[in-house]
């Protein structure tokens, strides 16, 4: 790992952390907000591959557990990762990891609709699959209900895998040197 | 930094990050072996009690609340339809006692001593292959590259709006990453420059 590898990997760590600050994508017909935050999870793993990727979540989760106030809204603290919604921020960096890890099997002249696939398994597959259990478990819900709860938030992420696929492209084209 | 940490000189302000930090996990882990509602409740009531006892105004307990209460008022009903009122109860009452807690050693820590705290957690983990001067590295330019990104999402905004394009997301996030990753290789030249060897990762 070279010294810009551990830039990159804190880089990444700090525009997750920017892109919360983005405003909220308004979702009109169901009346959601999304935040951009979890961009930064896909992106990190599209664009930084599994290792560094997973690595520059880590690193967020970890400034978030230290105190800095990251989250989209300006939400951090040990309150808010031990709360209902923590798995969900928990499983960021496997989730970064799984991207990346996804991506790199694919051949580089694999459709477009593989590489979203891989972007949905790896960046909201795996969060829901820590997040859900997480919020059942604290809410003291059944698994069932948990995850009827989460579906609020697919549209949204399903959107957020789409708007991925399109800035890692054109990230890439600018800056081939990742 | 913006952090939420109030200064202080109580027993908890002075007590070890690494100290809290276990037994918030042991508190944590407790928490959730407790089934009696009248017993978390108070719980959450000493939790609260705490905020007092450490200096802190009751108002800063109210705020550790804040985030979570849509949701956790949300839970609570759900529980009282679906696990009757003692669920309920249960369920909300470890939700406060829980936010709580992490609340204190949050505002009761500096986030650097946080930080350092992490570093030296990474420690130990030498021996498994990680280095931890530069898991000390990456934490300390993550913590500069903060406000530096804040200030490229701010520039680029302001650069879209004259194109009518602030409030698109491509316009906005593209350029904001690619001025970003021009900084990392400057970054990284500079940290080599100073002697960082990034194989032994020591200076």
């Amino acid at each position: 790992m070279t010294t810009k590898d551990i830039v990159k990997i804190a880089l990444f760590a700090a525009l997750t952390a920017a892109l919360g600050l983005f405003p909220p994508i308004d979702l009109p017909v169901l009346g959601a907000k999304i935040t951009a935050q979890s961009l930064g999870v896909m992106l990190a793993g599209a664009l930084l591959g599994a290792r560094r990727g997973g690595l520059a979540l880590l690193l967020f989760v970890a400034l978030v557990a230290a105190g800095l106030p990251l989250l989209a809204g300006g939400r951090g603290g040990l309150g808010v990762l031990l709360g209902p919604s923590g798995g969900f921020i928990f499983a960021f960096p496997l989730a970064a990891f799984v991207t990346g890890w996804l991506l790199a099997r694919l051949s580089p002249d694999a459709s477009i609709l593989l590489g979203l696939a891989a972007l949905i398994l790896g960046g909201i597959g795996v969060i829901y699959a820590l997040g859900i259990p997480w919020l059942s478990v604290v809410a003291k819900l059944p698994l069932q209900k948990a995850a009827i709860g989460a579906m609020a938030f697919l549209p949204g992420d399903l959107i957020k895998a789409v708007i991925t696929l399109l800035i890692a492209r054109a990230v890439r084209r600018a800056y081939p040197a990742l | 930094m913006f952090a939420p940490f109030r200064p202080g000189s109580s027993w908890l302000h002075r007590a070890r990050p690494a100290t809290k930090l276990l037994a918030l996990a042991a508190a944590g882990t407790g928490l959730f072996l407790i089934e009696s509602p009248a017993l978390m409740s108070a719980l959450a009531a000493l939790a609260l009690a705490l905020f007092p006892l450490s200096g802190l105004p009751l108002q800063a307990a109210a705020a550790q609340l804040r985030p979570v209460a849509l949701l956790g008022a949300l839970i609570v009903l759900v529980q009282a339809f679906v696990g009757g009122p003692e669920t309920a109860l249960l369920v909300g009452a470890r939700l406060v006692a829980l936010l709580l807690l992490a609340g204190l050693i949050t505002l009761t820590t500096r986030t650097q001593d946080m930080i350092n705290t992490l570093e030296r957690a990474l420690r130990p983990l030498a021996r498994f292959g990680v280095n931890p001067a530069r898991g000390a590295l990456a934490l300390s330019l993550a913590v500069r590259f903060i406000p530096i990104t804040a200030q490229i999402v701010a520039d680029v905004r302001e650069a879209q709006r004259v194109r009518g394009l602030e409030n698109n997301i491509l316009a906005l996030t593209v350029p904001t990453i690619i001025r970003a990753l021009r900084l990392t290789d400057e970054v990284a030249d500079a940290i080599e420059a100073r002697g960082f060897d990034p194989e032994k990762g020591t200076s």
